[in-house]
């Protein structure tokens, strides 16, 4: 078998499923790494195992149902709707990744804070304006109207509209990690590609493009699962998937038995995505020779070039944030003459804050071990563990929250309504961003580096936080930006597991449109999307790599 | 080396930040079981409130302030807390469930208590459950929203009935999955016959109505013209009034001759066979039934008091000159049968 002769610097499924054998299965890994992991897996398990235990206490009629749902044919509206944003976002992403590195664009750390930003929009919030500006009479056809006396716009509702929601809500996924690889790219393979002769584009083709696989199918991963997650884009955009028909049943039917059966196929269709993606991830090995990142990388004079470069950033950047924050700034506005005031959102402001910021050290602390183990320690073990991790984004936030609710207060009742409890939750739904984000990075790490440092006599850990630490604490950013901004935004879990009385930014503003004050509700919104800008524009300015790109391109 | 250093700094952080989370989790047990003692002592009350806090946040501190119980809420969507309430089990800290329709009432009802008499009967028995379990604390009604471009009271027909008439061809809104429109179907089948409501469905289903996930971008989409009616509660549109003012294109219509169209629905409380605050909890459901409360339901959420002699807010219909429909709310928690019909008729996938 040729795959035994593999030394894998990635990990695959497939190829660990052919590898037989038990020592393949156990770890070999130091205690500090895989009892960590093993016990965050454990963590992911719980709303499966809460899953197959509803399941279960269905009624016969639990198969019938499924079938009845047109299962299959709301599968494939899924599928189809997962391939369509991931495909978009990828499109969308790695363009804007590289200008906002790579070249001289114009307001280069502008682009860089607005286009992560576009994370904190709820996606009911993205969808509603997408069907204010967008709908048949909307916006935009009374723009056209006026000038070109078009009367009505084709309906947005549907596959096209969600995946425009989706995609402009999401793509950062991909953004932020494939900024951290381009970040640590190693600048001497590009030099030595160039001086064989090969073309600037020919450069990006086979050499650059191919180191930032990982961090894009990372990316796209992500988008795939919370594609699938997705309630409220969906919902307002009327595309029926799988998430919608399980909130159906939760909202309409307080059937949680049908409800866990149909989670449960959501569940298998990740399984299904996460295998493509272990397919396609391969053998293929991303170190370079020496520590990558730790020169300046070349910076591309854009030129006349730059126009374009501008108009794509400014039109995604308008249609993702302008738009919502348009439309809320519109709320509040009219909300002025009502009377609103901010004072009373400071103590909820903090409290958004300070979860947000939990989760992110939670999630971060709780990557670290399993992407250490996926990566430097490759086994069927670990990669059951890295995959076990994923499933928790894929889920709605209702699920994970309903299975928290069920074991914790049955089971440890003293840290049911805690926070502790709900900083788990948030584990468990954002994980993977994190992980992604820390995986795509240690890929891109020597092992022979640790392995010299541990040669000179340094411990494994003291090796590992001397000298791969430094290397991927730009992945560990973006990971925790990601998590603290999704977190910022996070409604269902927030809802059903925060304490009595604990309330926060998304909450409020879930309160308010609920009860249709649309002008109370934008004044936490835009606090929401402002407060979230700030860690990110900290990340952006305080990269001192990107500084000295900065510098450079000046000269 | 200040790599080194650099390092050791962050993992200082990042262990001190560990050291918060667990902190955190320390405190925050510290005060549920602070909370869960002391809801065996006089004093506490835990709601779990599917109305919002903007509409019932300032009277239940009337309530606070008036009898010194130190109440905790938690807001949410009515599934989720009934689904909430259902994990919880045995361990629920919920006293209140505070539902805004029959339906989530009628699907908690197995784990309510038999409420007292003094308390049901402060409300006529059609908006009270069967069984004596909840009790309705305030209405709303089932209305037409139209656009008033495009329309005229005039041009809108008597009853529900007319809206199935190609004519309304894509130009209806609806929201299958939200409870207030399941519970009219519900009266629509009580009221009319199984036979007649499928028919109902079906034939509004020929009419390609807009689908919403919900009430409000129902009036927001009348008013921008996006369709011409909408079936939704009639208190909507007073909060767009009062945000957007008279030149918000939408209004309301009552549906006449005892439509099931125009039927009269409550929001309702009830408490939890796991409470060990019943005193309280009965003094909070007296509390919201009294005057003081009724008034407030009636002059700040647009809703209609279910007390007598509590006057309404001027803007809207008196209850009693909307021509309501002959059904007792209680027939209304049978949802189920509605979710099969829903179903059947692929309004609901």
């Amino acid at each position: 078998m040729r795959s035994n002769d593999v030394k894998s610097g990635g990990t695959s499924l497939l190829s660990s499923l052919l590898r037989g054998g038990v020592e393949r299965f156990y770890p070999r890994s130091p205690t500090v790494v895989w009892l960590p992991a093993t016990l965050v897996a454990g963590a992911m398990v719980l709303p499966l195992v809460y899953l197959v235990l509803r399941a279960q206490s269905a009624d016969s009629g639990l198969w019938d149902i499924l079938v009845r749902f047109r299962t299959l044919e709301i599968l494939g509206r899924s599928t189809m709707l997962v391939a369509a944003v991931t495909g978009a976002t990828v499109a969308i992403a790695v363009p804007i990744a590289w200008l906002t590195v790579r070249t001289d664009i114009p307001l280069r750390r502008f682009w860089s804070v607005t286009t992560a930003l576009p994370l904190v929009i709820p996606s009911y919030i993205g969808a509603f304006t997408l069907i204010a500006a967008l709908a048949p009479r909307g916006i935009i056809q009374q723009l056209l109207e006026s000038v070109f006396g078009i009367e009505r716009l084709p309906d947005i509702h549907g596959f096209w509209g969600a995946t425009l929601a989706l995609s402009f809500l999401s793509f950062p996924y991909v953004l932020l990690p494939v900024r951290a690889a381009i970040r640590g790219l190693d600048p001497g393979m590009e030099e030595s590609a160039r001086g064989l002769g090969y073309s600037p584009w020919g450069v990006f083709h086979r050499v650059t493009l191919p180191q930032l696989r990982p961090a894009i199918v990372a990316g796209a991963l992500l988008v795939a699962l919370y594609t699938l997650s997705d309630f409220g884009a969906v919902s307002l955009l009327r595309y029926e998937t799988f998430t919608w028909a399980i909130y159906l049943q939760y909202e309409s039917v307080f059937d949680r038995s049908v409800s866990a059966g149909l989670s449960l196929i959501l569940v298998a269709l990740a399984l299904g995505i996460l295998l493509f993606d272990a397919l396609t991830r391969g053998q293929s090995r991303y170190v370079s020779g020496g520590a990558g990142g730790t020169r300046p990388l070349r910076v591309m004079r854009l030129g006349p070039w730059r126009w374009p470069a501008l108009i794509f950033c400014g039109a995604v950047v308008l249609t993702s944030l302008g738009g919502p924050m348009s439309v809320l700034i519109y709320w509040v506005v009219r909300g002025v003459s009502a009377g609103e005031s901010l004072s009373s959102l400071w103590g909820v402001a903090g409290n958004s804050l300070y979860v947000s910021a939990l989760a992110s050290v939670a999630c971060i602390a709780a990557a670290l071990p399993v992407a250490i183990l996926a990566v430097r320690y490759p086994s069927r073990f670990a990669t059951l563990i890295e995959r076990v991790s994923y499933l928790g984004f894929a889920l709605p936030g209702v699920v994970v929250a309903l299975a928290l609710v069920f074991f914790g207060a049955n089971y440890v009742s003293p840290v049911y309504q805690t926070l502790g409890l709900l900083v788990l939750a948030y584990m468990i739904l954002f994980l993977p961003p994190a992980l992604g984000a820390i995986r795509a990075q240690l890929l891109q790490v020597d092992p022979r580096m640790e392995e010299a440092a541990r040669g000179l006599g340094l411990s494994p850990l003291r090796a590992f936080i001397s000298v791969t630490f430094p290397l991927i604490r730009g992945g560990m950013l973006a990971g925790a930006a990601l998590v603290f901004l999704i977190t910022m935004k996070e409604l269902p879990a927030t809802l059903i597991l925060g304490p009595i009385g604990f309330e926060t930014l998304a909450t409020k503003v879930w309160g308010a449109s609920e009860a249709a004050f649309f002008a109370e509700a934008a004044f936490p919104a835009l606090l929401l999307i402002l407060l979230s800008s700030v860690p990110m524009a900290l990340l952006v300015l305080s990269d001192r790599g990107s500084d000295t790109v900065l510098l450079r391109a000046k000269k | 080396m200040t790599r080194a250093r650099l390092s050791r700094a962050i993992a200082i952080f990042l262990v001190g930040m560990l050291l918060v989370v667990a902190l955190a989790a320390a405190c925050g047990s510290d005060a549920t079981t602070k909370a869960g003692q002391a809801e065996k002592e006089p004093g506490n009350l835990i709601i779990y409130s599917g109305r919002e806090e903007k509409l019932i946040g300032p009277i239940i501190d009337q309530f606070k302030q008036a009898t010194g119980i130190d109440v905790g809420v938690k807001y949410g969507k009515n599934p989720s807390l009934v689904a909430t309430i259902e994990e919880e089990g045995n361990n629920s800290p919920a006293d209140i469930f505070f539902g805004s329709d029959p339906g989530s009432l009628g699907a908690l009802q197995h784990r309510l208590v038999l409420l007292p008499d003094t308390i049901l009967n402060r409300v006529p028995s059609a908006f009270r459950s069967r069984e004596g379990k909840w009790v309705g604390i305030s209405g709303r009604s089932r209305v037409i929203v139209y656009n008033t471009e495009k329309l005229t009271e005039a041009d809108l027909p008597d009853s529900i009935f007319d809206f199935t008439d190609p004519k309304w061809k894509g130009r209806i809104g609806w929201a299958p999955t939200n409870g207030s429109f399941q519970t009219f179907v519900t009266a629509l089948r009580k009221a009319e016959g199984e036979d007649a409501a499928r028919q109902w469905l079906e034939d509004i289903q020929a009419n390609d109505p807009k689908v919403y996930p919900k009430n409000t971008p129902i009036v927001q989409a009348v008013a921008d013209g996006e369709i011409d009616v909408g079936f939704v509660n009639h208190y909507y549109l007073f909060r767009f009034l009062a945000e957007e003012g008279e030149s918000f294109k939408a209004r309301n219509y009552y549906l006449k001759g005892g439509d099931p169209g125009a039927i009269v629905l409550v929001a309702g409380a009830g408490i939890l066979d796991t409470s060990n605050n019943r005193e309280n909890a009965e003094k909070f459901l007296e509390f919201l039934l009294s005057t003081v409360a009724q008034q407030y339901f009636a002059s700040q959420t647009f809703e209609y008091p279910l007390v007598e002699g509590v006057k309404i807010n001027p803007l809207l219909v008196p209850l009693s000159e909307i021509e309501v429909p002959d059904l007792d709310l209680s027939q209304l928690e049978d949802l189920e049968a509605t979710i099969e019909l829903l179903r059947d008729t692929g309004v609901l996938p």
